[in-house]
């Protein structure tokens, strides 16, 4: 029973890597940036949601609400006045270490409005969860809902990017910025969109985090963030079924080695991970290859 | 040698030796103050931690402006030379005298440093940009992860590894624990101090000015400017970013053997080798100027020093900090930017009657 109890673990860290990896493959793909912030756009919504369920005693569910909004704002907000201005820089790193300003400005933001003290997260999610096996497995509540929570995101992305006009732009947008603006497509608003989406996924995700792994510090999103980025890497970067494979199975990789290998190690094996993904496949599982013109 | 490259080396040098004079001018009037008591005790203990921050952020700069990629891993391979060179310290801390005890430490550090930083360079220079940081940053926990799972013990049969637990060292009772795990070192003889410091960071300066005053080093900044163009006239890209990277693992891993050797308990935490320290160095140099060597060693000496001096400010110094990074970079980099900034000059300049702007 540890195998399977191990497996349906893994598989809710897995769903809500899955979640941050989204946001992270669509940023990448479309803006060609690496949001290093996005982590701690998820500690952001974290404290929003605590704000409204332990210090306001409001309730969790217009928490999540105002969470998702402001995390969208704030997502969008950054894109307009950290990013935009550096895209077209001379240096590639010029962008890169802007968002990683961005990211050192939250968390230390959080830490003098919140202090550096673990706060305990009340869950989201009431419901206990359901026995197996004649009480064998346990399966959380959280659990069933992360799962469920990240399969409809990724159908609904699929949906969205698919079917409607914003989404072909997007996908026009990551084929080639030069041609959308071309064929009469807004690149700024096709970006602001994309950042947008992104950061409700990160509060959404942070939502799960917390429910499931209950303290919230100022860093909290900064390590489940760069494995995120990690899953989205794996799965092949800009696309979207492949962050939920990537981000899955980081998920059980990581459970799995905290359990039979080393709590310790389980962060190296991770990173392990990403580094041998990159030497033998560099465009991950689902990406394409493209080549570097001159 | 052609006649361009020979007026821009005689400024360099004349560059160079206003850094090294600098540094030296620093270290005398810090060591006549020290002298003179007129230091606290608190300023004193600073005055190492600011000279190895400065050397790494010497070591990163030569990846981040010379090579032009982010390293998200420095300390890291500060981590390796401190726990080589602490471990050997160790070894011998009663059976050789202090001085080459602590020069085949030093050597011992800054060599596995380079050696990592050669390995790891091997895969990770196959990559750039965005990847390239990200991987050493994972390359960066990789090796403080693993650190702190080791146990290493030395007894009459030699040495014993383990990544289990003390206990299954099987270390004979008169054996010599080395690395204990997550409780790290304990017990570095105390062997640098702020002279030895000042002249390892005048070692670093020496080599990596000279470094960039070399044919590597303009090779190296050539496939910076643009890679394609530098291998079709022939230069070996692979080649000349494993030696930049490699010597910029070395000079971190130079930095991490005097961070062993002054304090009495060495652990691999996030505090002293996380990505947050490979940030903070990034900060320093970013701010110091990209490329600028003496601007690193000016931004680190400040940056570490003043929060230190300001108590009532280390609440906000972070927050300040990241902010006037994304200032910082938005105002240097960003095209609209810099167009305005160089109008503006142009126009002071035509106001009043000074000489044309350059072209950039």
């Amino acid at each position: 029973m540890s195998f399977l109890t191990s497996l349906v673990n893994g598989l809710s860290l897995g769903s809500i890597y899955a979640i941050i990896a989204l946001g992270y493959t669509m940023v990448y793909g479309i803006a060609k940036m690496l949001n290093f912030a996005h982590g701690d756009f998820i500690m952001v919504g974290c404290y929003i949601i605590f704000t409204f369920v332990s210090t306001l005693k409001i309730g969790a569910v217009p928490g999540i609400l105002v969470a998702i909004v402001l995390c969208t704002v704030l997502g969008v907000a950054t894109e307009r006045i950290a990013y935009r201005p550096l895209r077209h820089a001379a240096s590639p790193l010029a962008v890169l270490i802007t968002a990683i300003g961005v990211s050192y400005l939250l968390e230390n933001a959080a830490l003098l409005i919140f202090g550096a003290d673990t706060k305990s997260f009340t869950s989201v999610i009431g419901w206990t969860g359901i026995d197996l096996f004649g009480g064998q497995l346990h399966i959380q509540g959280v659990t069933i809902i992360t799962i469920l929570a990240s399969v409809v995101i990724l159908v609904v992305l699929q949906a969205f990017i698919h079917r409607t006009r914003n989404g072909q732009a997007m996908l026009a947008v990551a084929q080639d910025q030069g041609a959308a603006i071309l064929m009469g497509i807004d690149v700024n608003k096709t970006i602001s969109l994309t950042f947008a989406i992104g950061s409700g996924l990160a509060a959404v995700a942070g939502a799960l985090l917390c429910s499931a792994y209950p303290s919230l510090t100022p860093y909290t999103g900064a390590m489940p963030g760069i494995k995120a980025f990690v899953a989205a890497v794996l799965g092949g970067i800009g696309s979207i079924p492949g962050a939920m494979i990537g981000g899955l199975v980081l998920g059980i990789i990581e459970i799995f080695a905290r359990t039979y290998i080393s709590s310790q190690l389980s962060d190296a094996i991770v990173f392990g991970i990403l580094v041998i993904v990159l030497l033998v496949k560099p465009a991950g599982l689902l990406g394409k290859i493209t080549q570097e013109k001159v | 040698m052609d006649p361009i490259v020979k007026s821009i080396n005689s400024k360099r040098r004349k560059n160079e030796i206003i850094t090294y004079g600098m540094v030296t001018a620093a270290y005398v009037i810090l060591e006549i103050l020290m002298k003179a008591g007129a230091l606290s005790s608190h300023l004193t203990g600073l005055l190492v931690p600011m000279v190895y921050y400065a050397i790494v952020a010497v070591g990163l700069n030569i990846c981040v402006g010379i090579l032009g990629e982010l390293s998200l891993g420095h300390a890291g391979f500060m981590c390796i030379g401190a726990f080589s060179s602490a471990v050997f310290s160790l070894i011998f801390q009663d059976s050789i005298p202090e001085v080459p005890r602590f020069i085949l430490a030093f050597v011992i550090g800054v060599a596995l440093s380079a050696l990592f930083g050669f390995l790891i360079g091997i895969p990770v220079l196959r990559l750039n940009g965005d990847y390239l940081a990200i991987v050493t940053l994972a390359f960066g926990e990789i090796i403080k992860n693993l650190i702190n799972a080791l146990y290493l013990g030395l007894d009459s049969k030699g040495f014993h590894v383990s990544m289990k637990n003390q206990m299954a060292l099987g270390l004979a009772p008169d054996g010599k624990m080395l690395i204990n795990g997550a409780m790290g070192i304990t017990g570095t003889p105390h062997d640098s101090n702020f002279t030895i410091s000042i002249v390892v960071l005048l070692a670093a300066l020496f080599l990596s000015q000279n470094l960039i005053r070399s044919k590597q080093g303009r090779a190296v900044m050539a496939i910076r400017d643009n890679r394609i163009a530098a291998e079709s006239i022939g230069i070996n890209v692979v080649r000349y970013k494993m030696i930049a990277f490699t010597i910029s693992a070395a000079i971190a891993g130079a930095a991490g053997v005097l961070f062993s050797h002054n304090i009495s308990t060495l652990q691999a935490t996030s505090q002293y080798f996380g990505y947050n320290v490979s940030i903070m160095i990034l900060v320093y140099v970013v701010l110091g100027g990209i490329g600028s060597i003496r601007g690193s060693v000016i931004a680190a000496a400040i940056l570490y020093l003043l929060p230190e001096l300001l108590r009532g400010l280390n609440k906000y110094r972070m927050l300040i900090y990241s902010i006037v990074l994304i200032v910082v970079m938005i105002f240097n980099w960003s095209p609209k930017a810099r167009d305005f900034r160089d109008e503006t000059l142009a126009k002071l300049r035509a106001k009043f009657g000074g000489k044309p702007a350059k072209e950039a």
